[in-house]
């Protein structure tokens, strides 16, 4: 009889159980955030700062905000390991999550952005690819979900040539020079080629590619070629190990450091430190912010860190990656935040979110406010423009740390745009796509 | 004319580098017919303990040889686990269990390492110097470039396979290792001991591994990458065959040179990055004339 009672008791208290949690997620304040990580695998030394920045702010947020005033973020981690397929997967298992489904996917491969850009227009869940993703997706009258918000690939190529052009005292200097351009053999690597080549042709420097095949432990090759021709500038379009095996290539057949550019995803200290004293000299363009700490990071060590629930080592918040990482989330909650002005401040749909990136608008006293001063210039996304913000530095490694040497430099829209429009029209036309009318 | 010896120089080279990978397959494979899937898997893990021990005991006097003791002690526990928990139940089942049981092997070892050691990038300093070379500047311009990097690794491989042909031919172990290679069956039947001798080939190919995760390893930095290295080793195996020590040195130099040189002369042509396809393709061609591959045994069985 006593065997009963407790079994009673017991489904009892598994029923009151299955009652509470069968309360329609619908109504819990919770925006969710499916992040697309790669802590292992052969781009994790790049993947991982960049996933810990991400989720200390959203944990930060959550801390010492309570939430996007007052609704609680919540994430799930799903490894990729910068693998397409795998990627594409993780989208598909997280995008009906949370009560809303997922808010904003950042895929942090231009591999899987490429895959999911018709997914997400179908399913209507807004893709931000910050400093990546297709370049003509800056269009936004055709490509409605995608933001790369910050910089394209041409607009980082454009800032490069501008700055090897200012070097020699104008563009019109370069012609005879030599660029040669060494990238990762994929979508990504492949990105700022029409850019290049069109700005081979008006400025006539001699543009030459090598392309370098996954994951870029192999370049003995390329950089022999290097040696023989001796091009003025190497633009280097890589990422993970295939950075550092290029510096300490390019150390080994003697070519200056400092005629070497890589590109933001190829100027952070996992790109440098294992290269070693060989990487002295080498500069990168960046994504708007270099490596340091501002106002944010206090509250990120103080609310998360000091607690004990920092993702990764303490040392390594302000680092390259880690700041961007940490940007990459500070621009979504700011989307979120944009959009719950208009749809009110609940669990928020993609749709509504998608809605928040095209209106965001951070001036320079918001982005002060955001404790964030230094690390990014204001950021205005329109309609027609979902880029927001072309400009960029040049940062140099002295050894031990990252160093701006230049000013900021603006990509000439007046040459990207019509590329842009001309590739975003074909893609619509490919993909049967009605581009919509934009009033801003 | 110089860039093209140069060219020859860095392939020959790379190729010597990919057949430090290759040896550990051969070796095993000698010894049991089991492609051991997990031979790439094995290097980055061997890397990683040397790397990540070197970085625990640098306060000690010697840190390097201290690591290397205790890597050289974890890789034949490792040999010892797998022989235990994967080969000795597989006994007598068909070559393809056991391959499937090394992919097995192969996933557990690349997350176990990375979940113990870290998935950074490792700066491995054993002292490899890194600095360049040129040669014959007298005759030409600019003279030629050698990597003493890979110089170094080029004699540390020399070294190993001089160590490892005494080893197999005049050590009693070595003796039973070939015994074995030629017929399970009639080596057990006098006498040697199947599971031992299963652990001698694993931990010495556990030894392969960690000497050529050392040397990539200083050279790229202790990354996962180091298990993709592998991949490099396969075509060398198929054309030296996957029976021999001296095919997979001379497998290596071929696949060497000839990625390097299709990549440069052939590369811009067709696109580039061939270098990678192209040594299956070099690998392939050799098989039409010599299926069992350079240097492989040739098998005739009655049907």
């Amino acid at each position: 009889m006593r065997t009963f009672l407790k079994l009673k008791l017991v489904l009892l208290a598994m029923a009151a159980g299955s009652t509470l949690f069968s309360v329609p997620a619908v109504f819990a304040a919770e925006q969710f955030f499916p992040l697309l990580v790669y802590r292992s695998g052969p781009y994790a030394p790049n993947g991982i700062p960049f996933a810990n920045g991400f989720v200390d702010y959203f944990n930060m947020i959550n801390a010492r905000d309570g939430g996007i005033n007052g609704v609680k973020i919540t994430y799930e981690e799903c490894e990729t390991g910068y693998a397409t397929d795998r990627g594409v997967e993780c989208y598909e298992r997280l995008k009906g999550k949370g009560p809303t489904g997922a808010s904003v996917i950042s895929p942090l491969s231009t591999g899987i952005t490429f895959a999911l850009t018709e997914k997400t227009h179908t399913d209507k869940i807004p893709i931000i690819t910050m400093g990546y993703g297709r370049s003509e997706s800056v269009d936004g009258s055709v490509f409605q979900w995608n933001f790369p918000l910050l910089g394209s690939y041409w607009t980082a190529a454009d800032i490069l040539v501008q700055h090897v052009g200012n070097l020699n005292g104008g563009l019109n200097k370069l012609k005879g020079k030599k660029i040669t351009l060494i990238y990762h053999d994929s979508p990504y690597g492949k990105e700022p080629i029409p850019l290049l080549e069109k700005r081979a042709k008006m400025h006539g420097f001699k543009f030459s590619k090598i392309p370098v095949t996954h994951p870029g432990v192999e370049q003995k090759s390329a950089w022999l070629q290097v040696r023989k021709n001796r091009p003025d500038y190497v633009f280097l379009w890589g990422w993970g190990i295939m950075n550092s095996t290029a510096i300490k290539e390019a150390a080994a057949v003697r070519y200056p450091r400092d005629k070497i550019y890589g590109v933001w995803w190829a100027g952070a200290e996992p790109d440098v430190r294992p290269a070693g004293a060989g990487a002295k000299g080498y500069q990168s363009i960046t994504l708007q912010h270099s490596a340091g700490k501002t106002a944010v990071h206090a509250d990120i060590l103080k609310y998360v860190h000091d607690k004990g629930n920092g993702s990764g080592p303490k040392g390594d918040v302000g680092h390259v990656l880690y700041n961007r990482g940490m940007l990459n989330a500070v621009v979504s909650i700011e989307a979120v935040r944009t959009a719950q002005g208009k749809f009110g401040k609940k669990s928020l749909t993609g749709e509504q979110v998608r809605w928040g990136i095209e209106n965001l608008d951070l001036d320079a006293k918001r982005i002060k406010e955001l404790g964030i001063d230094g690390m990014m210039q204001p950021l205005k996304v329109s309609c027609s423009d979902h880029e927001g913000s072309r400009r960029a530095r040049i940062h140099q490694w002295d050894g031990n740390n990252w160093n701006f040497v230049s000013d900021w430099i603006e990509a000439d829209n007046s040459l990207l745009r019509p590329m842009v429009e001309t590739a975003a029209a074909n893609y619509a036309k490919d993909k049967g796509i009605t581009p919509v009318t934009c009033k801003s | 004319m110089a860039f093209f010896i140069e060219v020859l120089i860095s392939g020959l080279m790379a190729g010597v580098l990919y057949s430090l990978v290759a040896l550990g397959f051969v070796l095993i494979f000698k010894a049991s017919g089991v492609f051991n899937f997990a031979q790439g898997a094995m290097v980055l893990f061997a890397a990683l303990t040397f790397v990540r021990l070197i970085d625990i005991l640098s306060e000690t006097f010697a840190p390097i040889l201290l690591s290397l003791a205790i890597t050289i002690v974890v890789m034949i526990v490792l040999a010892i686990v797998i022989e235990r928990l994967v080969l000795r139940p597989l006994v007598n089942q068909p070559g393809i269990s056991l391959f499937m049981a090394t992919l097995g092997i192969a996933y557990f070892l690349d997350g176990f390492g990375q979940s113990i050691w870290g998935s950074d990038v490792y700066a491995l300093d054993i002292g490899i110097p890194k600095d360049s070379m040129f040669i014959l500047e007298s005759v030409f311009e600019g003279g030629i470039l050698v990597s003493s990097e890979d110089l170094v690794a080029t004699l540390i491989a020399g070294v190993l396979v001089a160590t490892l042909a005494i080893f197999f031919q005049r050590t009693r172990v070595g003796r039973a290792l070939r015994a074995v290679a030629d017929d399970h069956q009639a080596a057990q039947s006098v006498g040697i001991p199947l599971n031992y001798i299963w652990v001698v080939v694993w931990s010495v190919a556990g030894l392969v591994a960690l000497v050529a995760g050392a040397v990539w390893g200083s050279k790229l930095g202790v990354q996962f990458s180091l298990s993709l290295i592998a991949l490099k080793a396969l075509p060398v195996l198929i054309l030296g065959g996957f029976e021999s020590v001296v095919g997979a040195i001379v497998g290596g130099l071929i696949i060497g040179v000839g990625e390097k040189l299709s990549e440069i002369y052939l590369g811009p042509i067709i696109g580039g990055g061939i270098e990678n396809w192209f040594a299956y393709v070099l690998a392939l061609f050799f098989l039409l004339f010599r299926p069992q591959g350079l240097f492989g045994e040739k098998h005739i069985d009655r049907v």
